[in-house]
Formats: structure tokens, C-alpha cells, sequence
């Protein structure tokens, strides 16, 4: 029975998305406050009846209700709380009704939040994010329900998929989908922007924020993302240029453009067109990852053909949404504009290059994303594009980037000078080389690949470029503005980003070793020893489990235990990896399989720097919560001038 | 600076920048394009020798060999028409064994294929699609289980 409450809540929470969009939109056309209002009370509602759905659908995991398909395909009597939870969101039903669940977060806290936006305009905002919940809320019920029942039940589940049974894992899903779907919230801005005709100072003032939170959950997530696939798939890569990972990684690149093209719409008023057209790609993008992920044509487009339901339906969405949008923009974007002049070297002309250069690479990933699909539907063969291709265009456009926001980050708006701050930057970027070259040469003893020292020089230019002016009013005990805090302290974290991908690209090692127990085996220095193997058990699987001692120079470094695991429902051997972490390396082991002559296959790894790659990106998550909570900000709850303060 | 010539320059360097994204993108994309094979291709032919391909098909039953303790093997893929004898050195992913459809990645010498990376999906019921294609184009229906829509697997290396 209670499931039929969970599908009803969502029936009921279906028509009041259709009543927020409705009256929103139509309440702001008319200008009708009665209207407006019931809008906004509509997207509480509808926030309240998700929220049921969504924990009936929790409860149904926790008290193993296998009458319930999605529980029973997902879940396993053995299943520790834990991961029965996370499964909520582990498979797709569930995962789009989190989906759903956030967009109507999102909504609600735009509703409650927004006090100094005009009635008209946050109708606007409202009722293009009711449209998109519309579109999402339908796909849920009537392509995907959570709740189809499932009779007679079984006894138990099917379980989790292995893989899938992970904390890090647990959070990635959740911390992603509120950095996707908010893109929605500056989509929704933007759309109100252009059906107002209306986009001065304080516009940009309320669209900051909420693109900075959503940005910076969408960070997160990729980080988490690319930390689990690290020790979880157990072979030790933290980027594999997988379409899965491309589909979260553009809306990345998209709202990163964003929210710096943002700041030069909100100081200066200028590349207004622009900026309206990145909110509608960032959305667009994250649409389109959706479709990628959930529609099956990645495994195929073959099988999205055989059962185009769900991937029609998400095409459509994303059809509607793109065209709508972008016609509204050719209709309604040349009014926007203005005109401001700046210099060639100025704030504005660094922060227009890095929107170029992020689009750039967010263009050509998604070029190489698409071309094995577009292949394939033409049948001019199977194809896939390498690694090396995503390397390329991801590097050129970027890794000059890293210099620009060194130099750019100093630049003053309309005309910079580079009299007070040049000859210290040119210190700063000689000193970043020589220090590359230092630790390249006497910390690992060779140049590495071509781009080590300059991968390395550019990271420390960075991080000293990005941390100089925050230190040095620290020191002279001067105010200073969280916003500037927070762009700094980002900087600074894609500066240590820099220099964990160089360490790990140029001086990672990977063995594989055929070793019985008392060999030993020699990497970097580092000596591992194979010292016993023997069964295991967890909750829901068994394994083989191998001891290796690691040694250097004769000290004990660490023992680490590696098991090869056999999930029993499932029936799927999964690899555990052995990891010991220490401020400049990862040492690494993984359990192969049994070669005969009382010999195992393990792969050894050595990964310097490593951490540092998600390190970089906890520090630009940390500075765009820092940005967000700048005083400007929080006084939108009085209405602003549309001149604004500097700051 | 009049707003005419700013806006010119802009053009240009816009038109630069797309220029050299094109020339990045086409070099890299004409270098890293993998042509997938199946093992009738290979046997006939059509594969090219030396370059970067993969090949794909089920692993035949009783193909497996390896001097024991050692890191190498050979193994047969098959489309159930022809065959394609592999070899590699190295970790074979979890999901890798006899029945199980795989995509080995590497080049052709010599008519055997010398592989440097194998892949298995994450994924008990999973054929890689272009293998499930493959069997289904040689052999109607043997084996070849229908994909997993799910997207969420994740390829193990």
C-alpha cells in the first residue's frame, strides 16, 4: 500500500510543477500577484510531496520491501544500511527521482531566499524551473517509476552492483546531480532575463551565487567521481576520458566559463549575450549528460533504437529546452546588449580568454564524446577516439590558461597596468620554473615528459600568483572582500591540481608482477614484499586476500592487504586495492589472479603527487562556498541598486 | 581605441583561436581514431597490421594458456566463424574469463594479435556492443546477451 503513496505523491507533486510553471509564467505576463503567489506556494508543495516519494522509496529499501521492482533488483537482505540507503539512488528509477527530489530543493530555496528579487521576475525563475520539473517528473512516472510493483515478491534482492557498494560512491551521485541540476537555477535566471527584457547589475548580483553553489557541488562530485574510480575499479587511473565522465565534465567547463563571464556582466555590465548564452549551454550540457548516461545509447545507439522510451523522452526534454531557449535568445538577446568599451589588456580581455579557451575544450570533448555515436547511427563503423585525443585538446586550450589566470587574476577592470605587479609576477612565473626544474631534476631525477616543468612551473606560479594578495593584506591587517578570499583560494587550488596531474603524468610507475609469497618486487625505490595470502569474508562476499609489506632503504613503510572479491548474489569478482598514502606518493597494489607454480599477477603502483589532483579540487569548491558567502550577497534581502558597490 | 576596431580584433582573435582549436582537434581526432575489428575482419584481412585497433569477440572455451607462474598469455577470440589468436602480458581485468565477451586493444604482426590493454565490462550479463553486434551479424543469436541500458558500469582495466 505504501507504495501507491509514494506513486500518488508524485501524480499530485506532477500537477502542482505544472501549476507552479503555469501560473509563473503566465502571473508574470500578466502581472497578476495573486498568480505569482500561488506559484510559489505550488513549489513548496511540490517540494513536500517529492520529499514523501522520495522517502517512501528510502523506507522501502531499509525494511526490504522486495514487492517493490527497483528494491528487489537493487537491493539484498545482506546489504549493510548503509549502501541499502545509497542504493536509493544506485540504479536508474531511484537516481532520476533524486533528480527530481533536488531540482525541487533548489526551487523551494529559490522561492524562500530570493526576497529582493522583483515579484515578477522570480515568477519568471520559478516557472521556467516548475517547466523542467514538469519535463523530469513526467520521465520519472511514466518512463521510470521507482514504485512498479513487483509480484509475487522474492525473498531477496538482487543486490547492489558491486562496484556501486563504496562511501565516496554513496555521495558522488547526490553531490553531481545538485551541481547538474542546478545549472537549471542560472538556466532559469537567464530565461527570465530574456522574457523580461530586464538584465542590469543586480541581475547577475542573484544569478552569482546560486551558479557559484551550483558549480561548486558539480566540483565536488567530479572530484569524488575520479577519487573512487581511483582505488574502487582498483587499477589506479583518476581520469579515463570515459563519455560517462565527459558528460559531467562539460557542464563543468560550461559553468566555469559561467560564473567567471558573470563576474564581468555584474562589474561592468558587458558580455550580457554571452553570458545568457553559457547559462543556456551549462543547462544544455548537463541535459545532454543526462541523455548520455540514461537513454543506453553509450552502450550502444543500437540499444537506445530497441528501447527508445526512456532516450526519446530525455531527447525531447533537451529538444525543447535547447531550441526554446535559443530561440528566445535570437529573438530577445540583441536587445540586451551594451556597449562598453576596455583595452586590450584589461580584466575583461583575460577573463574573454578564458571563456574562449574553456569553451574550446568543452566543444572538443564533446566532439570526441559524440563522433563514436554519430559514427555508429551512420553506420560508417565502430570507432572509438583515445585517451590521447581528450589529452590534447583538453591540455592546449588549458594549460595556457593556467598562465593567464596567474597574470589575469591581477588585472584591473577596463584598462590594467602591470607597472606596480609586473615585475613581481615575472619573478613569481621564473621562480615557479626554476622550482619545477628544482623538483623535476633533484626529487625525481629527470625531466619527465616534455610538459613536466612547465606543468610544474605553472602550478607554483599559480598558486604564489593566487595566494600573494590575500597573505600580503593578511599581513598588513587589511579588509579584504570574501569574494576576492574565495576566487584566490580556488586559483589556488587549480594550481595544486596542475602540479598533481604533472607529478602523477611524468613519474607515475605501474608494474605488473607475477610473485608467490616471499618475492619481492622493487619500484621507485620502494621494496614490496608478497608475504602470505589467505581467505577472507565481508558481509556479502568472500575473498582471497594477499599481504604485502612495503620497505625502503630496509624501514618498514606500510602492509597493506589487497583482496580479490567474489560478491555471492551477484556473482561478480571485483579487485580491492591495497593503498598507503603519504603527503607525496601513493604506493598501490592490486590482486590479480592465481598464475599456478604458487605464483599470483599483481600490479604494483607508484603515484607521486597524486592526492593533490582531488586536494586541488576540494580547495576550488572551498573557494567558491568562501565567494558565496560574500556580504553582498546576503543583502539581497534588500533591494539593491543596480549601480552596486565595488568590491 | 574606436569600438569598430576593438570589435574587429575580436574577430580575429576569435576566428584565430577557433582556427587553431580546429587544426588541435582534427590532428589529434586523425591520430587517436580506433577502428574496431571483429575476428572475421581480422582473419580476412581488412584489419590493418601495426596500427592501433581493437579487436573484439568472445573468448573461446579451452583457449587460455599460460606457462604457469608467468605474467604472459594467449588466448582465441572467436565471432564463432573465425578465430584471433591474442597475446599480452599484465593483469587480465575481474571479469575476464572463457565465454565472456572482451575488447583487446594493441596491434596485428604477424596474423596474431599483440595486445597492451584488455577490457571486460563491469557487468556479469554484459557484451561489449560492438562484440554483441559482431555475433549477431556472424552468427545469428548465439550468445549474445542483450547490453545493459543501465550506463553505469564502469570499464575495468
Amino acid at each position: 500500500m505504501i507504495p501507491e503513496i509514494g506513486t500518488l505523491a508524485l501524480l499530485i507533486a506532477l500537477l502542482l510543477t505544472a501549476l507552479q510553471a503555469f501560473f509563473g509564467l503566465a502571473g508574470a505576463y500578466r502581472n497578476d500577484a495573486v498568480w505569482m503567489r500561488t506559484s510559489s506556494i505550488a513549489t513548496t508543495g511540490v517540494f513536500a510531496f517529492v520529499l514523501l516519494a522520495f522517502l517512501i522509496l528510502v523506507r522501502a529499501f531499509i525494511e526490504h520491501d522486495y514487492s517493490v521492482e527497483y528494491v528487489a533488483h537493487n537491493s539484498n537482505n545482506e546489504l549493510p544500511l548503509m549502501y541499502r540507503i545509497a542504493a536509493v539512488w544506485g540504479a536508474h528509477e531511484g537516481s532520476l527521482l533524486l533528480w527530481v527530489l533536488i531540482l525541487a530543493t533548489w526551487s523551494l530555496l529559490v522561492a524562500r531566499l530570493s526576497g529582493g528579487l522583483p515579484d515578477a521576475f522570480r515568477a519568471r525563475v520559478l516557472g521556467t524551473l516548475g517547466l523542467v520539473g514538469l519535463g523530469f517528473l513526467a520521465f520519472t512516472m511514466f518512463t521510470s517509476s521507482p514504485f512498479t510493483r513487483l509480484l509475487p515478491s522474492p525473498s531477496d534482492g538482487a543486490d547492489l552492483n558491486p562496484i556501486l557498494q563504496d562511501p565516496a560512491l554513496a555521495a558522488h551521485p547526490p553531490m553531481l546531480y545538485m551541481g547538474y541540476v542546478g545549472t537549471s537555477v542560472a538556466f532559469a535566471f537567464a530565461v527570465a532575463a530574456m522574457l523580461s527584457g530586464r538584465m542590469d547589475a543586480s541581475w547577475s548580483r542573484w544569478t552569482r551565487p546560486w551558479t557559484v553553489a551550483a558549480w561548486m557541488r558539480l566540483t565536488l562530485g567530479i572530484t569524488l567521481g575520479s577519487w573512487w574510480a581511483y582505488y574502487e575499479l582498483g587499477w589506479g587511473g583518476w581520469w579515463f576520458w570515459d563519455p560517462v565522465e565527459n558528460a559531467s565534465f562539460m557542464p563543468w567547463l560550461a559553468s566555469t566559463a559561467l560564473i567567471h563571464s558573470l563576474a564581468v556582466t555584474e562589474k561592468r555590465g558587458l558580455f550580457r549575450n554571452w553570458t545568457l548564452l553559457l547559462a543556456i549551454f551549462a543547462f544544455s550540457l548537463s541535459l545532454l549528460g543526462t541523455f548520455l548516461v540514461r537513454s543506453g545509447v553509450l552502450v550502444s545507439v543500437h540499444s537506445f533504437a530497441a528501447d527508445p522510451s526512456r532516450g526519446l523522452f530525455v531527447l525531447a526534454l533537451l529538444l525543447f529546452f535547447i531550441v526554446g531557449s535559443l530561440s528566445l535568445y535570437a529573438i530577445r538577446a540583441p536587445s540586451l546588449q551594451a556597449d562598453g568599451g576596455f583595452a586590450p589588456v584589461s580584466r575583461e580581455s583575460f577573463l574573454l580568454l578564458n571563456n574562449a579557451l574553456l569553451v574550446a575544450a568543452a566543444g572538443l570533448i564533446l566532439l570526441g564524446t559524440l563522433w563514436p555515436l554519430i559514427m555508429d547511427s551512420f553506420n560508417l563503423g565502430k570507432i572509438s577516439v583515445g585517451p590521447p585525443y581528450f589529452n590534447t585538446v583538453f591540455l592546449v586550450p588549458t594549460l595556457p590558461l593556467v598562465a593567464l589566470v596567474a597574470v589575469g587574476m591581477h588585472a584591473t577592470w577596463k584598462r590594467a597596468s602591470y607597472a606596480s605587479k609586473g615585475r613581481v609576477l615575472t619573478y613569481m612565473a621564473l621562480g615557479g620554473l626554476a622550482l619545477g626544474a628544482l623538483i623535476a631534476f633533484v626529487c625525481y631525477g629527470s625531466y619527465g615528459v616534455p610538459l613536466t616543468i612547465i606543468g610544474f612551473g605553472g602550478g607554483f606560479f599559480l598558486m604564489a600568483s593566487a595566494a600573494w594578495e590575500p597573505v600580503l593584506r593578511l599581513i598588513r591587517r587589511q579588509a579584504q572582500t570574501r569574494a576576492a578570499v574565495g576566487m584566490a583560494v580556488a586559483h589556488f587550488g587549480i594550481g595544486m591540481f596542475v602540479i598533481g596531474v604533472s607529478g602523477v603524468a611524468s613519474y607515475k610507475i605501474e608494474k605488473d608482477v607475477s610473485m608467490g609469497p616471499g618475492d619481492t618486487a622493487t619500484i621507485a625505490g620502494y621494496t614490496f614484499r608478497f608475504d602470505s595470502t589467505n581467505d577472507a569474508r565481508g558481509p556479502n562476499y568472500q575473498a582471497r586476500e594477499a599481504h604485502v609489506s612495503i620497505t625502503s632503504d630496509g624501514k618498514p613503510v606500510a602492509d597493506l592487504t589487497t583482496q580479490k572479491r567474489q560478491f555471492k548474489v551477484q556473482s561478480m569478482p571485483m579487485t580491492h586495492a591495497g593503498i598507503t598514502v603519504a603527503w607525496n606518493r601513493d604506493l598501490f597494489v592490486a590482486l590479480g589472479d592465481e598464475l599456478g607454480a604458487g605464483k599470483w599477477s599483481l600490479r604494483l603502483q607508484y603515484k607521486p603527487l597524486v592526492r593533490y589532483i582531488w586536494l586541488g579540487g576540494v580547495f576550488m569548491a572551498l573557494g567558491g562556498l568562501i565567494a558565496i558567502l560574500d556580504r553582498r550577497y546576503r543583502r539581497s534581502a534588500v533591494p539593491v541598486s543596480a549601480t552596486g558597490e565595488e568590491g | 581605441m574606436t569600438p569598430r576596431r576593438k570589435r574587429l580584433i575580436t574577430l580575429l582573435a576569435v576566428l584565430a583561436g577557433l582556427g587553431l582549436a580546429t587544426v588541435v582537434a582534427l590532428k589529434a581526432f586523425d591520430s587517436n581514431l580506433q577502428y574496431f575489428y571483429d575476428p572475421s575482419e581480422v582473419s580476412s584481412g581488412k584489419a590493418p597490421t601495426g596500427r592501433t585497433i581493437r579487436v573484439g569477440g568472445m573468448v573461446a572455451k579451452g583457449s587460455v594458456v599460460r606457462a604457469p607462474g608467468s605474467l604472459e598469455v594467449q588466448f582465441v577470440i572467436t565471432d564463432f566463424a573465425k578465430d584471433v589468436t591474442v597475446k599480452y602480458t599484465g593483469l587480465l581485468p575481474d571479469l575476464f574469463r572463457e565465454g565472456q565477451g572482451i575488447i583487446a586493444h594493441g596491434s596485428l604482426r604477424n596474423g596474431v594479435f599483440m595486445a597492451d590493454e584488455v577490457l571486460a565490462k563491469h557487468d556479469e550479463k554484459y557484451t561489449p556492443p560492438e562484440v554483441a553486434k559482431s555475433l549477431k551479424k556472424r552468427h545469428e543469436g548465439v550468445g549474445a546477451a542483450a547490453p545493459d541500458a543501465n550506463g553505469n558500469e564502469a570499464t575495468s582495466r
